[in-house]
């Protein structure tokens, strides 16, 4: 069970895992943005594909959910997005459940899983499918060699737990803080206790939910985490750039620069650990 | 009961389909389902009985309609939940469930409304309870519906507007699940109908199961049998399944599911746009806000836009286990458009004295158009009063040649 690619980005012990909407706000301007991601230092990128009612978002990646839609982004424009992309780091795509279950002639998710090994993918993270409904795209994950990714919250505890890590391969997606997804001016306190938790599963575990600074990057990581996920961050950069009609290449620019400043947080709170790590 | 599930499952439909954040909450309500309304721990249906027949005014009757009888040459009884306090079916869910949030220990109360009735109820039970309450509800809907949204802030609840998306139910709802998610550890999220995941379409059922208990058993003393079949409207489903529970299992009794055909059943893939919210009739099947169930979407899974003259029933999705009936074939899924309902209305209004919920015409509009197919005994759900909609049906019947309808034009300038 599992790929390789994503074992390999985690190795380091610090890796930086970036999200964007794919197409958001248009297609070619989100294959820039994505390409300056793994020029700022990305290992991993989640890749979203928009589905139109994104329960587990927050406003910010709901409107980015919202552009991208409008701008015509669909299952089998999200493969050729990522046959678009010139990156070598592994792509994780982050979808809601019903988009994958509908893919292809065929009931269920095979099809869609398929499709996406067939352009390269290496991964799901699939916000609205806890572990109970998760074997069917699971058989399909194991089949074609990709990874099924598992958020764990604050509130996961005791058989859940056991239930996600019997199923989770790639890296297991640690939720900061209860609620939905969005840039916070601090890092939760909820972090430390879910890092506890899932000490004893051997599975990279990569924090996510409120991330914005190198700080905050440095911080998580120091506290134990194998990777940062952020994505509100990123995102509002290219809102930010979208509204006001900047170039592409300038927004460009502020996403490697951004992508940097997180991933040298992460690299930060890596070394902090290092004396730990030899000692044990 | 017509089915209790434990697994959550309704033949292919139903399950939990949720973020994580919220699992343990729902395994939390499942346990609660269990323990306190299937086998009534600490007399916790004991306390909702009683609640329903003090607060709530139940029994409602079941009254013959002598002027419809007439009419359609058939004996034609109305379940009069429009009597029940607030004026719809809703209070028999939003009491149960704001009840058991009590019981477990929760502090906070969220809910989601399209036409306000869910809202209205869940403000009315949550004021009589004692607990803080905050509706969510799409800016077009608080639009379209101004009284409730007063009887909502009237009872304490605040109304959070939402304005992403159209602004009807569908956005309604996934903004409360965000809330629910953020506030978890001491909030109850009441579903306003038998959707979202296990265990709400089994309980809200089971609370809205009353209304055929008592229909069955009215039935049996007025005709001394049961009716050949019973009508209600389906938006998301409780009404229609809280009509039919106790029926399911009385296989001479038709049952039947009228959707709103809206304006058209065709669909505007394009657009992403469907002109009805006919979801059993005319939706396929996907998973949408916890369960998997039928659904207007369009070929890649998006969810479509629906539409409905009434915003009671204007929602993309239905409850699992009434599509798994449908789909089994002892439920009949039809449709009527907005403009037989509207009639319906204008013709109920008049030939019975009551005036029914936009919703509920429907269910009027099929038996109109379909009356001599149904048998010698109907029994119709009359799922809530249409005071809520009169500045629609206003607005509405102005734009249609509607002949039994009064003259609008003097609502509009005086009398």
């Amino acid at each position: 069970m599992g790929n390789p690619a994503l074992d390999a980005a985690f190795e380091g012990g610090a890796a930086f895992v970036p999200y964007l909407a794919a197409g958001d706000p248009d297609f070619d301007s989100s294959v820039e943005y994505v390409e300056a991601l793994e020029r700022g230092g990305a290992d991993v990128i989640e890749l979203g594909l928009p589905f139109s009612e994104p329960i587990a978002e927050g406003p910010t990646i709901q409107n980015a959910v919202v552009r991208s839609l409008e701008g015509g982004m669909t299952p089998d424009r999200f493969f050729e997005f990522v046959e678009a992309l010139d990156v070598d780091v592994p792509l994780v795509c982050m979808t809601y459940y019903n988009l994958i279950y509908r893919y292809g002639a065929e009931e269920g998710p095979r099809p869609f899983v398929e499709k996406a090994a067939e352009v390269g993918l290496s991964g799901f993270v699939v916000p609205d499918l806890p572990a109970e409904e998760a074997d069917p795209l699971r058989e399909a994950c194991d089949e074609f060699g990709l990874d099924l990714v598992f958020i764990v919250a604050p509130t996961t505890t005791g058989d859940r737990l056991d239930r996600i890590m019997d199923r989770v391969s790639g890296y297991v997606y640690v939720q900061a803080r209860l609620g939905v997804t969005g840039a916070q001016d601090d890092v939760s306190g909820q972090t430390a206790s879910s890092l506890d938790r899932l000490s004893e599963y051997d599975v990279p575990k990569a924090v996510g939910f409120g991330i914005k600074t190198g700080d905050h990057a440095e911080r998580i990581v120091a506290g134990g985490a194998d990777g940062i996920i952020v994505g509100s961050a990123l995102v509002d950069i290219v809102a930010e750039g979208h509204e006001n009609g900047d170039d592409v290449g300038a927004v460009a620019s502020r996403l490697e620069e951004k992508a940097r400043e997180l991933k040298q947080g992460a690299e930060r709170g890596f070394a902090q650990r290092a004396p730990e790590a030899e000692r044990t | 009961m017509s089915e209790t599930t434990f697994d959550g499952k309704f033949g292919d439909y139903g399950g939990q389909y949720v973020p994580e954040a919220l699992m343990p909450a729902i395994e939390e309500l499942n346990d609660a389902y269990q323990r306190y309304v299937l086998e009534n721990e600490d007399g916790f249906m004991d306390e909702f009985r009683r609640r329903l027949r003090d607060f709530g005014g139940r029994p409602t009757p079941t009254q013959h309609a002598e002027r419809l009888s007439e009419r359609y040459g058939c004996e034609v009884y109305l379940k009069r939940e429009d009597l029940l306090h607030g004026g719809a079916h809703k209070l028999n869910n939003a009491l149960g469930q704001v009840l058991l949030a009590k019981y477990m220990g929760k502090e906070r109360i969220v809910a989601e409304t399209g036409a306000g009735q869910h809202g209205t109820a869940t403000a009315m039970a949550a004021a009589h309870l004692d607990m803080p309450c905050e509706v969510y509800m799409g800016e077009r809907d608080i639009n379209r519906q101004r009284p409730n949204v007063f009887r909502m802030r009237l009872n304490g609840s605040e109304v959070n507007p939402v304005t992403v998306g159209r602004g009807t139910l569908k956005e309604a709802i996934s903004e409360t699940m965000r809330d629910w998610a953020t506030n978890v550890e001491n909030t109850h999220y009441v579903i306003g109908s038998v959707v979202g995941p296990h265990p709400f379409p089994a309980m809200v059922r089971d609370f809205q199961s009353v209304i055929s208990e008592e229909a069955r058993a009215q039935m049996r003393e007025k005709t001394d049998g049961l009716p050949d079949a019973v009508l209600a409207c389906a938006g998301g489903g409780s009404n229609t399944m809280g009509a039919f529970a106790e029926f399911v299992d009385d296989e001479g009794v038709g049952l039947y599911a009228v959707e709103a055909g809206g304006s058209s059943l065709d669909v505007d893939e394009e657009a992403g746009v469907a002109p009805n919210s006919a979801s059993l009739s005319t939706g396929s099947e996907g998973v949408l806000h916890g369960a998997r169930t039928k659904l207007l979407q369009d070929g890649d899974g998006q969810i479509m836009e629906s539409h409905s003259v009434s915003s009671g029933l204007d929602y993309a999705g239905v409850g699992p286990e009434l599509a798994h009936l449908v789909d089994e074939g002892r439920v009949t899924a039809v449709n009527v458009d907005d403009d037989a309902a509207l009639t319906a209305f204008h013709r109920l209004s008049q030939l019975e004295g009551v005036i029914p919920a936009l919703e509920t015409a429907h269910a009027f509009a099929y038996l109109e158009e379909h009356a001599d197919e149904l048998g010698e005994t109907v029994l119709v759900n009359v799922s809530g009063r249409g005071d809520k909609d009169l500045e629609s049906v206003i607005e509405e019947t102005s734009k249609r040649d509607i002949d039994i309808a009064p003259d609008m034009d003097a609502f509009a300038g005086g009398f």
